[in-house]
């Protein structure tokens, strides 16, 4: 089953600008993509597509049953509550704890007292942070931080997960941390995740599917890619 | 019950950054204050006017003097002419005697000069007093029956009241545009000051909405956040109200100038004025904060 189909989509900002050019894409459900090219390759785009962010100019984007491209702006959050969304710049709030940023996204739509506290222990578990559950963000490490804003991206349990640059502002070592909990979660949770970054080092190492994208075209769509340096 | 769960946690959030954004909160209640002071004051002072000029119009008679040698029958035959006026509501009818008794009743000097006068000498004369239902077509009316025999004289009020509930009405008229145009101007202050701690919890709303909270829930806490702030705005309004209005109505025993202009009794009064301004408060929050709020939902 494909969780994402993307149909003939072309997306022209306002300025003028093509973003990406007739794209034709089909992700299984379950799998585990990086998004690479250089800059305004169309990675971002493509990603920030994915969550309704951005809508295509052109063609249908369809994630796990539902037309993005259609949603209007009052319904955009039911697509929202169905995926995670990581960022390069964690996105935290640095006013509420770990526990409290973790679970602050089971509040806005309405969970139980209960069932939040024993989501948000269990996500936090999964990323290795449940020692750190009364620490503010500024207290913890970029890859600390980084970690807290995963737990809050799957705490939903949501059948999709985008990662936006999520290891940019992380040293070699801190970002191999995250993608272990990355992978963990790919297998565990059966979630599938889609990552644009421009890290060499970590596409050749987790041997993942690839989708490479140049200039707003794609390249190429390789089970078990590598860092293509002539492509992009 | 989910909903009411979410209700409480917005009624929490919004209490947490009513303290959080102290002095911001303080401008915007201020500002409130200042505007349903003076509603309150315009409220009063126009439903006032509204008050005296109808109990003007209920009392304004026309009064009719039949001639000296008027017989009974004559003026029975008047009487159902009157009663068949379109225009007239009510009306009473007065023999000399009933008048010489009234007049004497209401001062001793009228008592003494009219001893001296029996039935058939009295300077006095058989009178009707008519009331009307419109009070613009009173002179119409009055000429009507002064048309009729055996009528020796019509009075009425002849322009100098009805001028007076002229002007009073168009006071009234004034000061609902003054009303209006206040709350007008408390709705834009209240915008902008919303829209300050708004932009100052721009990123929390850019993560609510990216964690897939629907668009109510995010509006929800400004609301009541506005809500709150017009219920704090109107609580100095209010005590203003309740006891300033009482105390003037005490300093000029329930009347100005003159007994005719009577004022509003303080109970049940200054509690509906105070109903109505805590309604404008809450309303006026309300309507503030949803459209500063609505500017930053939009993707």
């Amino acid at each position: 089953m494909d969780l994402i189909r993307i149909k003939n989509v072309e997306k022209k900002y306002k300025n003028g600008v093509t973003a990406i050019y007739d794209l034709n894409l089909a992700i299984e459900k379950g799998s585990f993509v990086f998004v690479i090219g250089g800059s305004g390759s169309g990675k971002s785009t493509l990603i920030k597509m994915l969550y309704r962010e951005e809508k295509p100019t052109k063609g249908q984007v369809i994630v796990g049953g539902l037309d993005v491209a259609k949603l209007k702006n009052k319904k955009v959050y039911k697509l929202r509550r169905k995926l995670g969304i990581v960022f390069q710049d964690y996105r935290l709030l640095p006013k509420l704890t770990v526990y409290e940023n973790v679970a602050f996204a089971l509040e806005v739509i309405g969970e139980k007292k209960d069932s939040i506290r024993i989501k948000v222990l269990k996500a936090l578990e999964e990323v290795g942070l449940k020692n750190k559950v009364h620490s503010y963000p500024d207290q913890l490490s970029g890859g600390e931080q980084q970690r807290v804003a995963i737990a809050r991206a799957i705490v939903n349990d949501p059948k999709l997960l985008l990662c936006d640059e999520p290891t940019g502002n992380l040293d070699p070592d801190r970002s191999m941390e995250i993608m272990k909990v990355l992978e963990d979660i790919n297998k565990s949770r059966g979630t599938t995740i889609i990552m644009a970054t421009h890290d060499k080092e970590i596409v050749n190492k987790m041997k993942k599917q690839v989708i490479t994208l140049k200039d707003g075209h794609l390249v190429n769509f390789k089970q078990k890619g590598k860092y293509d340096n002539e492509a992009i | 019950m989910k909903p009411f769960r979410m209700l409480g946690r917005s009624i929490r959030d919004a209490f947490k950054s009513v303290i959080r954004n102290f002095s911001l909160s303080l401008a915007s209640i201020s500002c409130i204050t200042i505007t349903l002071i003076i509603v309150s004051i315009a409220l009063i002072a126009s439903l006032n006017v509204q008050n005296f000029t109808k109990l003007i119009e209920r009392d304004m008679t026309i009064v009719v003097f039949l001639d000296s040698d008027t017989t009974e029958e004559q003026a029975k035959e008047i009487e159902e002419k009157i009663s068949d006026l379109s225009n007239v509501s009510e009306y009473s009818f007065q023999t000399k005697k009933e008048v010489k008794i009234r007049m004497q009743e209401e001062s001793d000097i009228f008592r003494t000069v009219l001893e001296n006068f029996d039935d058939e000498n009295s300077p006095l004369k058989d009178t009707f007093q008519v009331k009307v239902k419109e009070i613009e077509k009173i002179k119409n009316t009055a000429q009507k029956i002064e048309k009729m025999k055996h009528v020796a004289v019509v009075r009425y009020g002849e322009g100098m009241v009805d001028k007076m509930v002229k002007a009073f009405s168009s006071i009234e008229k004034v000061a609902y545009g003054i009303v209006g145009a206040l709350i007008l101007v408390t709705i834009f202050l209240i915008i902008n000051t919303i829209k300050l701690t708004i932009s100052a919890r721009k990123k929390e709303i850019g993560i609510m909405r990216l964690v897939g909270a629907s668009n109510f829930t995010i509006k929800t806490p400004f609301i009541v956040e506005g809500m709150i702030l017009g219920m704090l705005g109107s609580i100095v309004p209010i005590g203003i109200t309740t006891y300033g209005y009482v105390a003037f109505y005490k300093h000029f025993n329930g009347y100005l100038y003159s007994e005719l202009i009577q004022l509003i009794k303080p109970d049940p009064f200054v509690y509906q004025i105070s109903l109505i301004v805590l309604g404008i408060g809450i309303l006026v929050g309300m309507i503030g904060s949803s459209s500063a709020v609505r500017r930053y939902l939009k993707v």
